[in-house]
């Protein structure tokens, strides 16, 4: 078992030729009957098994995860994290999300490099403005910080956009400076190593390939390393949500859409917060390695390639450059796709399936990261209860059938637009 | 990815609109009350990992709408029919 990181363990074995450092959680092997299985060892998974051995009664919990450990969209996501949502059913989970962001280094004893830098939505129309004053204020009626920044107040903090753009002019912007950006690997492997000191099996290189039930409840999963059994099984595998919950029999309000994003050459330090463009879609950030990290639109049809197509890298890349022209200069070095669960109105699932003792998690949308402890906290919260958790209570699979959606955007059942 | 259009020949995917998938059917209309058919045909879907066959909108083209069977996992488009063709076979 690990100690304690901390500066005296840095020193020490900075002292000893780090000779002295173990792996951060053990490669487990699956033994015997579980209590809780969590199929997807991404960062909900990780985060769910987590808070189920950190909140809840004793219990044997594994994590199955067909790859290995953030290979999935934990890694491949652009770690931007907010809470700047408008619809009652959202706002306190990601405010939620964004409490234990502020506390999960320390929580987890480890550096996930969490940066509270500022999220900028920026406004170019008097509408738009109507619309993000009207957010802003939901936010703060919801207890989050929020301030509208008008066009001199803009003008100081980010002097480099295209003011003057002819077709899209900016008028100010919706700013959340508790929003930010956090190392996303690491918060797989906080939440691994923080779970696996807890008890927890993780097991990678672990493919469930079948739900097994008995008389309508979810008896184990099979899977590439031999059948496991558990009393409750909960799937947190977004992306492949619908090819996973196909096993038990159950189909889902889903489509799989593929999502690009971007990384430059490295620079020096240029953008100093998150910022969003208000005009189309195209959102930007620079790492502490000084790559400019930017994405915009999900490609737009169905995909489980975890790649695009070049007209959505046009379009980004025409989103950048009418926000701030000053970046068309500097060279991509990367890009990558991953697989995004669209849901028909945008907002994720936490609930109970059809089928008894399995557990849903899915839906995330091009949203999740952001949600990560929230989601680990509240999916632990449904398994270990049999009851959702007060701020996840909207995100339940029947909203469809029954007309509650969450529709954020507005645009109806059509997943790509989301 | 481009699109071999029945009309027009292979065209590139900024010329083309997205539908989604093309096996589900439009119910026949019913009473006031919400059926599962109609919550199933507006919000559920199969979203294989393999071949699906789907709509597409020649909209900088034709204007026809496309019946395409394309494999999710490597965007290989395995046909291309017009929408129209497919409706009256099926209505044959």
């Amino acid at each position: 078992m690990n100690g304690d990181y901390s500066v005296f363990s840095v020193l020490r074995e900075a002292l000893r030729g780090h000779t002295g450092w173990r792996p951060a959680w053990r490669d487990a092997s699956p033994v015997g009957v579980y209590d809780v299985i969590i199929v997807g060892g991404g960062g909900h998974g990780l985060a769910t098994a987590y808070y189920l051995a950190k909140n809840h009664q004793r219990m044997r919990i594994a994590v199955v995860e067909k790859g290995w450990l953030g290979n999935g969209s934990i890694g491949r996501n652009t770690t931007i994290i907010r809470s700047n949502y408008l619809l009652p059913g959202n706002l306190p989970f990601y405010e939620l999300s964004m409490k234990l962001w502020e506390g999960l280094e320390q929580d987890t004893n480890y550096n996930a490099m969490v940066s509270q830098r500022g999220v900028l939505n920026i406004i170019h129309s008097d509408a738009q403005r109507d619309a993000y004053a009207r957010r802003g204020n939901a936010m703060r009626l919801h207890g989050i910080d929020a301030e509208l920044l008008d066009l001199a107040a803009l003008k100081a903090k980010l002097p480099y956009l295209d003011y003057d753009n002819a077709r899209f002019p900016i008028q100010g912007a919706l700013l959340q400076q508790r929003g930010g950006t956090v190392r996303h690997d690491a918060v797989a492997w906080g939440y691994a190593r923080a779970a696996d000191r807890l008890g927890v099996d993780i097991i990678q290189n672990c493919e469930v390939t079948g739900i097994r039930t008995e008389n309508g409840k979810a008896v184990g999963v099979e899977t590439s390393r031999g059948y496991i059994a558990g009393k409750k099984i909960g799937l947190a595998c977004a992306g492949n949500s619908s090819r996973v919950a196909a096993m038990a029999g159950i189909r889902l309000p889903i489509e799989s859409h593929a999502l690009q994003a971007f990384v430059s050459e490295a620079m020096k330090p240029l953008i100093d917060n998150v910022i969003t463009f208000g005009a189309g879609h195209f959102y930007i950030s620079q790492s502490d390695k000084g790559g400019l990290v930017f994405g915009g639109d999900i490609d737009g049809y169905n995909s489980y390639a975890s790649r695009g197509n070049l007209p959505t890298i046009e379009d980004v890349c025409e989103g950048g450059m009418a926000l701030m022209p000053m970046i068309g200069r500097a060279r991509l070095v990367r890009h990558w796709g991953g697989i995004m669960d669209m849901t028909m109105d945008g907002s994720p699932i936490i609930d109970k399936s059809p089928v008894e003792n399995l557990y849903l998690n899915a839906g995330w949308c091009y949203g999740g990261f952001k949600a990560t402890p929230a989601s680990g906290w509240c999916f632990a919260h449904l398994i270990a209860r049999d009851e959702p958790h007060e701020v996840s209570a909207a995100y339940r699979l029947d909203r469809f059938a029954k007309g509650l959606l969450i529709d954020e955007k507005g645009v109806g059942a059509t997943p790509n637009l989301h | 990815m481009r699109i071999t259009c029945p009309h027009c020949g292979e065209r590139g995917l900024q010329e083309f609109l997205y539908h989604g998938d093309a096996t589900v059917m439009r119910p026949r209309d019913g009473g006031a009350e919400p059926t599962q058919e109609w919550t199933d045909y507006v919000y559920f879907r199969d979203n294989p990992n393999g071949a699906h066959r789907e709509l597409w909108y020649h909209n900088a083209g034709c204007h026809a709408w496309l019946v395409v069977t394309r494999d999710l996992r490597s965007h290989e488009i395995l046909g291309v029919e017009a929408a129209h063709d497919v409706a009256l076979r099926r209505s044959a």
